[in-house]
């Protein structure tokens, strides 16, 4: 047993992933923290629907499967999704819920035409982009696996780097405005930072769950704790527990998809949380009353 | 002949059916809630699959209007412990169809169910799988649970007419004149879990929500009676079937994503184009 553990970290491969998939679940349980409190969290994944498109149209310009342009193809499609709710809501009766269900489901729609448009008429490795549905950390290479790292810790460090100006810009922007803060800005970097985790997560957990992974480990840490930081950190740390275990076993067991097994390791972070978490959890409730 | 004949069939009754059950849906404004019943109905035709060991009809019914039913369910009750709905419908719906997506690919290649056909759905397919009585072909098994979940849908909006028109309005008044709201709330959950699970086969699990949303909501762009936007969203769904149908033909594409990428372009069209506020109508009054 013991001997079949070390084989399987040693492999220079798996150790990637693992890490790859630690890092992009502490980056997106922080970042999620702040999307739970703008409540965008199902923005976040009409955001992620969308970036299969964006995919698709990266790979027909370029025929060619770089990770780099297929994201960025992704970024851009996310953030035309973004902006297309907005214009819905701000001129027509449409309201956001429903805003938010058509461009999910137009987007995703138009992705999947584009998906099957590529399969009919480019040969080339095209193979690899139903990855992205679904997510597949076992195709990932390494160097794929290593940009996905990077990113996120980048990601991880902006947000630690303007956490103050996030959390009083989202808690009181008339309060932040008087002292200096340039309330837009952060705003705009927030969402940057939500398309960013949504792009360069969506080949290890794919478009349909990725969004999972920004609301689940937030909603979790918001059973434990009252305070923002203690909760931004929290939600991190149960996200890089959700993608480990995610990436361990579908890695471990082949016909495993990855994401939905992410995405379940986090649900199951929730439900624990949501039955004996310290300040609201159902345990603790249902004492109290007595 | 016939083969393409049972296709736009299929097509235009997964229009219609899930275009008058989606109205109402939009109208009150719980479009969300139809997204993560038609993600979540996956789990509940994988737990029929493995209770009765066939993708048949009656169970696969069964199994998704209990699911549907749980996933409204549990939204519920997580908003009334205080989480918002918003978050509470993405955990809801990531999580069961989380768990469906992973049986599915766990009892791999027992059945001719897996992940794509999830998503994207066979329309291809449909008239191949015929209902077989005694050795006699009647027709695809998908035509008759869509015809079924259309007759239910009217039927139950026509016996409720009133109070479905009413809750929708003024749930306020609706209560004090004795509308049971949670009845009428769950009765439409179950209208939608039916449509779903029948249009699953052809459009698969998301682009359902395409069907169920968009017509709805173009057809509220367009007009504000409620009768008018019911039968109209019928009608949209059954335009954008035809025309994603033509489209995928054209290019060979996925059917079931040209029917969803034709909703969005009727969307626009009357989001742009409408004479009584589209965009661009307003900002020509605004300049002349």
């Amino acid at each position: 047993m013991l001997d079949f553990y070390q084989s399987f970290l040693s492999s220079a491969n798996v150790r990637w992933v693992l890490i790859g998939s630690l890092i992009l679940g502490f980056a997106s349980g922080m970042i999620g923290s702040f999307v739970l409190l703008k409540k965008q969290s199902l923005i976040s994944d009409a955001m992620s629907h969308a970036a299969l498109p964006g995919v698709c149209i990266g790979f027909m310009i370029f025929q060619e499967k770089s990770l780099p342009i297929l994201l960025v193809g992704a970024a851009v499609t996310s953030l035309i999704a973004t902006h297309a709710i907005q214009v819905i809501v701000n001129h027509s009766k449409i309201k956001s819920d429903a805003a938010i269900g058509i461009v999910i489901s137009v987007f995703f729609g138009f992705g999947i035409v584009l998906l099957t448009y590529i399969q009919q008429n480019f040969t080339s490795d095209q193979a690899g982009l139903d990855a992205f549905i679904f997510g597949q950390a076992a195709s990932l290479v390494r160097s794929d696996v290593q940009l996905v790292a990077i990113s996120s810790l980048i990601l991880v460090l902006i947000t630690t780097i303007c956490f103050k100006a996030f959390k009083i810009s989202i808690f009181d922007p008339s309060f932040a405005k008087n002292i200096g803060i340039h309330v837009r800005f952060f705003n705009g970097l927030l969402l940057a930072l939500v398309v960013g985790i949504v792009v360069i997560g969506i080949q290890m957990v794919g478009v349909v769950l990725i969004a999972a992974l920004l609301i689940t480990p937030a909603l979790a840490a918001r059973y434990w704790t009252d305070n923002l930081t203690v909760m931004a950190w929290l939600a991190g740390v149960f996200g890089s527990i959700s993608g480990l275990i995610g990436a361990i076993t579908s890695t471990l067991f082949s016909n495993l998809p990855t994401g939905p097994m992410i995405v379940l390791s986090a649900s199951v972070i929730f439900f624990i949380s949501l039955l004996i978490g310290q300040r609201k959890g159902l345990f603790l409730r249902a004492v109290k009353v007595r | 002949m016939m083969y393409t004949f049972w296709i736009i069939l299929t097509g235009c009754l997964v229009g219609l059916t899930c275009g008058i059950a989606g109205s109402l849906l939009v109208l009150r404004k719980m479009s969300m809630i139809a997204d993560a019943i038609s993600h979540t109905v996956l789990l509940g035709i994988v737990g029929a699959f493995f209770v009765s060991h066939s993708l048949n009809g009656v169970p696969m019914l069964i199994g998704a209007s209990v699911v549907g039913l749980l996933t409204a369910y549990l939204v519920e009750v997580l908003n009334k412990s205080g989480v918002q709905s918003d978050a509470a419908i993405g955990v809801v719906f990531t999580s069961l169809f989380a768990l469906g997506v992973i049986l599915i690919s766990l009892i791999g290649d027992q059945v001719h169910l897996d992940t794509n056909h999830a998503l994207m759905g066979e329309i291809a397919f449909v008239p191949w799988d015929t209902m077989m009585i005694k050795g006699q072909s009647y027709g695809p098994q998908a035509v008759w649970m869509l015809g079924f979940a259309l007759i239910a849908n009217v039927l139950l909006i026509t016996l409720f007419y009133k109070q479905i028109k009413m809750s929708t309005f003024d749930p306020q008044f609706a209560t004090l004149v004795g509308v049971p709201l949670t009845f009428i709330h769950y009765l439409l959950m179950t209208m939608v879990s039916f449509s779903t699970v029948a249009s699953f086969n052809s459009v698969g699990a998301i682009l359902v929500v395409a069907m169920l949303i968009v017509p709805g909501a173009t057809a509220y762009l367009l007009s504000e009676r409620f009768l008018h936007v019911i039968l109209l969203s019928g009608v949209i769904g059954v335009i954008a079937a035809l025309l994603g149908y033509g489209f995928s033909i054209l290019l060979n594409v996925s059917i079931a994503g040209s029917m969803a990428t034709m909703t969005g372009l009727l969307f626009l069209l009357a989001f742009l184009f409408n004479p009584k506020n589209g965009l661009i109508i307003k900002k020509l009054s605004t300049h002349y």
